[in-house]
C-alpha cells in the first residue's frame, strides 16, 4: 500500500506571548498503518517543530486529557486512528476552556470547580469504623453507580454544547452527570432539596436547551441525555414540593 | 538574585495518583497544611488507568472463603521471589482490608456479592452465599492463593482515584497541577522541598516544607514500549538519587506485563485471564498448561510473560510487521461477559487495533509494565539519607514487592501505603522543626536557572533530546529485557554509558520560552539515562535469576549470595552509579520453592 501524505492544519497561539497573533499552520506527516492522532502529534513534535504545544497521558482513551477539535468535532485525539481522517485535517483546541496554548487548554481547573460547585463527593454522617465489615450493596446498585462513574472528564460535552456559550457558569452535562452518580448512591444522604440547591436553576439542569450533542459527542458513550432527565425528574418534583 | 515565587507547607506531596492523595488525606486530616503537586489534573494520573483491581484478603467471594492476612503474606512474600521486606509485606497484608472497606465508605462501587450458583469458565461450578450477598466480591488473579482481588468492573483504578480525589477536594487540599518538581532542596542531611516549574508559564517556583514526599509512580516510559502513560518518567526517583544521598533499591526488578496489545502496548487487564481468557500460539494451541498444568495461564506475571517468550522463541510465535506476538482467546467468555465485565478490554481492542474480542483473536506480547525499584525507604517511608524526605507507592522501593509484584498489588499498595505511611508522615511532622536559609533556596533555583540558560542557549552541546531517549529506550528494550545475560547487558551498559555523557550535552532547538515542552523534555532527560544506567549495572551485576529478573546464564535463584538488595547511589559529579547491597528481612517464611515457574518445574521433573 502506498502511503498517503496527510496534511494537518493545527491552531498554534501562546497566551504568554500575545504580541504573536493566533494562526494555522499546515504540517505534512506520511501514513502509518494504525496511525493516530497521539503518533502524528509526536512525529511533529520531535520532528518538524518542538514548540508545538498538545496534551496526552495516557494515550488509551482512560485520562480524558487530549480531547480537541478533530475537523471540527471535539473528541479524544488518542483514539482518533488516521485511516479514519480525510487528507487534510483541522486540529483547534477545545473551546469552553481557558487556552493553554497550541492544542492545550486547561480542564483540569474547570472540572475542579465544577467538583466544588457540586459538591462531588460522599455526604454523610457516619463515621469509618475500620473494624467493622463494609455496609452492604446491591452489585446491580453498584453496576448503576460505575456507569455514571465513568465519566472521564475529557471535557468534548462541554465543548460541544451550545447552552455552555450562553451561560459560562453552566454546570454542561458532565457536572449533572456528576450529580446524577451521588444521586445514585445510597451512601451519599443528601436530600432532594439539597440537590436542588446545587442544580435546580438554569445554570444546572433546566439551563439544557436538548440539542443532544453532548451525547453525541461522549467519546466513552454514557448515555449522558439519559442522566439529565433522571436529575430533571427528580429537581421538578423536588421543586414543586418547596 | 533569584526571583522566585515561595509556597510553605507542613506536607509537599509531590504526585497526585493514588498514592500521593492517600498520603495527602491522611496528614489533612491531622490538621496538617498540605500542598499536592502535580504534571497533570490529578484524575488523568496513571493510578487511573488501572483496570483489574485492589488485593486484600476480604474473603467474601465463593472463591474467597478462607482467605486471611496470613494467606495474602504468603502470596506476596512468595510472588516477590523472596526479595520483599517481610515486616513490610505484614503491615501491608493487615491493611489492606481496611483500605478497600474505606474507599468503599468514600463512595467506591466495588462489585458485590451476588449470592446462587454459577459455572466457571472450566466448568466447576461455584456458590456464592447468601449470608455474603452485597458484601465486596473478589476477582481471580496470578499468583494468589483465593479470589482476593476487589474490583469494580475494569475501571477499578478510574473510581479509586476519582473517590480519593472527591476527598481530597472536599478536604480543601491544595493542589497545583501542570507542576513538575525538578530538584530537591537538602543540605546533605535534610530535605527542605523542592525546585518546581510551572508548566503553564515556565516559571520556577520554590516550595519549602517540614515533609517532602514523592509519589511520582513508576519509570515505564524508559523502555518505549510500555503500558505506562507517557508521564511515567521517573523523575521523582532522579531528582531524588541526584541528591547524591537517597539510593534506589533494586532497580534492575522490571516488571513485564504478559499482555500488552500488539502494537500499541496499550494493557489487557489480567482480569481477562482471571476471568477465564487463554493464551494461543500460531497453531492456536493454548500453549501454558504445557509450561504451568495447574497455575496455566494464572501463574505469576513474570513467570507467564517467560514462558511466553520462551514458546516464541520456540517458533510458536504469530509474525507481524510489529515482531512475533502470541494471541489472547477471551471469545468462549461470551458477548455479554466481554462487554460488562471486561468492557474497556473490549473498547481498546475496538479503538486502537480494530479488531472485535467477541469475534476475533487479541493479539499480545509482554510489554514493560511496572518498576518494583525506586527511592529506598525504611518501613515507616522515609528516604534512606534525607531526614524529612518519603516516598510511596511505585516511586518507592518500600519494599513490598521484592523481584515480583503480584497483580492487584499494585492498586492495593498505593492506597495502603497512602494510608499508614500518611500517618507515619503526619506524626512526623507534627514533631519536625524546620529553618531553611534564603541561601539555600537561592543557591538551589540558580543551579536549575543555570541549567535552563545551557539548554536554550546551546552553552554545553546541541544533542538532540529526542534521539537520545529513543536510543534509551531501545537499549533498554533489546538488552535488558525479559530474558538476560552477562554479554547484552554489559552492551547496554556500555551504550548508556555513552548516553549519559550525550545527555549533559543537550540543547534545544525551540527556544525554551514559556512552558516549552522540548525544554521540559531536556530538563529531564539526564536523569532519564541514569535510571536507565541505574537497571542495567543492576541486572549486569546480580548473577542469579529472581522474578521478574531471569539470567540465562544464571537461571538459578542463588539466596547464599543474592538475598540482597540492590542500592543503587549517584555520588554528585559521578559519571555512573555506585552499587551497595543490604540483606532483605526474613521475618516469617524462609526462601522456598514457589510452587510454580521454572525452579517448580525443575524441582517436579527431578522427582520425576
Amino acid at each position: 500500500m502506498s502511503n498517503r501524505l496527510l496534511t494537518f492544519n493545527i491552531f498554534r497561539y501562546d497566551p504568554n506571548t500575545p504580541e504573536i497573533e493566533p494562526k494555522m499552520q499546515k504540517f505534512q506527516v506520511e501514513e502509518e498503518e494504525r496511525m493516530t492522532l497521539f503518533i502524528v502529534l509526536n512525529k511533529i513534535r520531535e520532528e518538524q517543530d518542538p514548540t508545538l504545544k498538545f496534551d496526552f497521558v495516557c494515550r488509551a482513551a482512560i485520562c480524558g486529557s487530549c480531547a480537541m477539535l478533530v475537523n471540527g468535532k471535539p473528541t479524544l485525539a488518542c483514539k482518533t486512528l488516521t485511516k479514519d481522517l480525510p487528507n487534510e485535517t483541522t486540529l483547534m483546541p477545545l473551546p469552553a476552556f481557558k487556552l493553554l496554548g497550541d492544542l492545550s487548554v486547561d480542564t483540569g481547573t474547570w472540572f475542579r470547580e465544577m467538583s466544588i460547585k457540586t459538591e462531588a463527593w460522599v455526604h454523610t454522617d457516619k463515621v469509618f469504623d475500620p473494624k467493622a465489615e463494609e455496609e452492604r450493596m446491591s452489585n446491580d446498585q453498584a453496576l448503576a453507580i460505575y456507569e455514571a462513574e465513568r465519566c472521564i472528564e475529557c471535557g468534548c460535552c462541554i465543548a460541544g454544547c451550545a447552552t455552555v456559550n450562553i451561560r459560562p457558569d453552566f454546570l454542561g452535562a458532565a457536572g449533572i452527570n456528576r450529580v446524577a452518580r451521588f444521586m445514585l448512591d445510597p451512601r451519599d444522604e443528601r436530600t432532594e432539596q439539597e440537590y436542588f440547591e446545587v442544580v435546580g436553576s438554569d445554570d444546572g439542569v433546566f439551563g439544557c436547551v436538548g440539542l443532544m450533542a453532548c451525547d453525541d459527542n461522549c467519546p466513552i458513550g454514557i448515555p449522558l441525555q439519559g442522566q439529565l432527565s433522571y436529575v430533571r425528574r427528580k429537581m421538578a418534583v423536588a421543586g414543586w414540593r418547596r | 538574585m533569584s526571583n522566585y515565587d515561595i509556597f510553605s507547607s507542613d506536607v509537599l506531596v509531590v504526585g497526585a495518583g493514588l498514592a500521593g492523595e492517600r498520603a495527602a488525606v491522611a496528614a489533612a486530616e491531622k490538621g496538617l497544611n498540605v500542598i499536592i503537586l502535580s504534571l497533570v489534573p490529578p484524575r488523568r494520573s496513571h493510578s487511573t488507568a488501572a483496570q483489574g483491581g485492589m488485593q486484600a484478603s476480604l474473603g467474601n467471594s465463593a472463591k474467597g472463603l478462607g482467605d486471611s492476612p496470613d494467606v495474602h503474606f504468603v502470596d506476596t512474600v512468595k510472588g516477590s521471589d523472596w526479595g520483599c521486606e517481610q515486616d513490610v509485606a505484614r503491615i501491608f497484608v493487615e491493611n489492606a482490608p481496611i483500605a478497600v472497606r474505606q474507599m468503599s465508605y468514600w463512595g467506591v462501587p466495588w462489585n458485590r456479592v451476588v449470592a446462587g450458583k454459577k459455572i466457571l469458565h472450566d466448568g466447576t461450578e461455584i456458590e456464592d452465599s447468601p449470608e455474603k450477598e452485597g458484601l465486596i466480591t473478589a476477582r481471580d488473579f496470578g499468583g494468589t492463593a483465593k479470589w482476593r482481588t476487589c474490583y469494580t468492573s475494569d475501571g477499578t483504578g478510574h473510581t479509586l482515584q476519582f473517590v480519593m480525589d472527591s476527598i481530597v477536594i472536599k478536604l480543601g487540599i491544595t493542589v497545583h497541577d501542570r507542576t513538575e518538581a525538578i530538584s530537591i532542596i537538602h543540605d546533605g542531611d535534610r530535605c527542605y522541598g523542592v525546585v518546581a516549574r510551572c508548566l503553564r508559564t515556565g516559571k520556577l517556583r520554590v516550595y519549602t516544607a517540614k515533609s517532602t514526599v514523592i509519589a511520582t509512580g513508576g519509570y515505564g516510559r524508559l523502555y518505549g514500549a510500555s503500558t505506562n502513560a507517557i508521564i511515567n518518567e521517573g523523575s521523582g526517583m532522579f531528582i531524588a538519587q541526584e541528591t547524591g544521598v537517597v539510593p534506589l533499591g533494586n532497580m534492575e526488578a522490571v516488571q513485564f506485563h504478559p499482555t500488552g496489545i500488539v502494537p500499541s502496548w496499550i494493557l489487557v487487564t489480567e482480569g481477562a485471564r482471571g476471568d477465564g481468557g487463554y493464551l494461543r500460539d500460531k497453531n492456536l494451541h493454548r500453549f501454558m498448561p504445557d509450561y504451568e498444568p495447574v497455575k496455566k495461564e494464572l501463574a505469576s506475571r513474570d513467570v507467564v510473560s517467560r514462558r511466553m517468550m520462551q514458546h516464541i522463541r520456540k517458533g510458536y510465535g504469530v509474525e507481524s510487521p510489529y515482531g512475533e506476538h502470541l494471541w489472547l482467546d477471551i471469545r468462549h467468555l461470551g458477548e455479554k461477559h466481554i462487554n460488562t465485565n471486561l468492557r474497556e478490554i473490549a473498547n481498546i481492542c475496538r479503538n486502537f487495533a480494530g479488531i472485535d474480542p467477541v469475534h476475533d483473536l487479541i493479539p499480545v506480547r509482554p510489554t514493560q509494565h511496572y518498576s518494583m525499584g525506586g527511592i529506598r525507604t525504611n518501613a515507616q517511608g522515609m528516604a534512606y539519607g534525607l531526614e524529612g524526605l518519603f516516598a510511596i507507592g511505585e516511586a518507592a522501593c518500600w519494599d513490598l514487592h521484592g523481584f515480583n509484584r503480584l497483580g492487584g498489588n499494585s492498586l492495593a499498595e498505593t492506597v495502603v501505603a497512602g494510608m499508614v505511611i500518611g500517618e507515619e508522615i503526619a506524626k512526623y511532622t507534627k514533631d519536625a522543626s524546620y529553618n531553611v536559609s534564603t541561601k539555600l533556596l537561592d543557591e538551589f533555583v540558580g543551579q536549575q536557572e543555570d541549567r535552563i540558560d545551557a539548554l536554550i542557549s546551546n552553552r554545553n552541546g546541541s544533542e538532540n533530546v529526542y534521539e537520545i531517549r529513543r536510543e534509551m529506550e531501545k537499549t533498554l528494550s533489546t538488552y535488558v529485557g525479559i530474558f538476560r545475560n552477562g554479554k547484552d547487558l554489559q552492551t547496554a551498559v556500555n551504550k548508556l554509558d555513552e548516553l549519559y555523557q550525550r545527555s549533559l550535552k543537550v540543547g534545544i532547538r525551540s527556544g525554551g520560552k514559556g512552558a516549552d515542552p522540548e525544554l521540559a523534555s531536556a530538563l529531564r532527560i539526564k536523569g532519564m539515562v541514569r535510571l536507565a544506567y541505574c537497571i542495567a549495572a543492576g541486572a549486569l551485576n546480580r548473577t542469579e535469576s529472581r522474578g521478574s529478573h531471569f539470567r540465562e546464564d544464571y537461571p538459578k535463584r542463588d539466596d547464599a549470595n543474592w538475598l540482597k538488595r540492590t542500592l543503587a547511589y549517584w555520588p554528585v559529579g559521578a559519571s555512573k552509579p555506585e552499587l551497595k547491597y543490604e540483606p532483605v528481612k526474613i521475618t516469617e517464611l524462609p526462601p522456598g520453592d514457589r510452587g510454580y515457574g521454572e525452579a517448580s518445574a525443575q524441582a517436579s521433573a527431578g522427582k520425576a
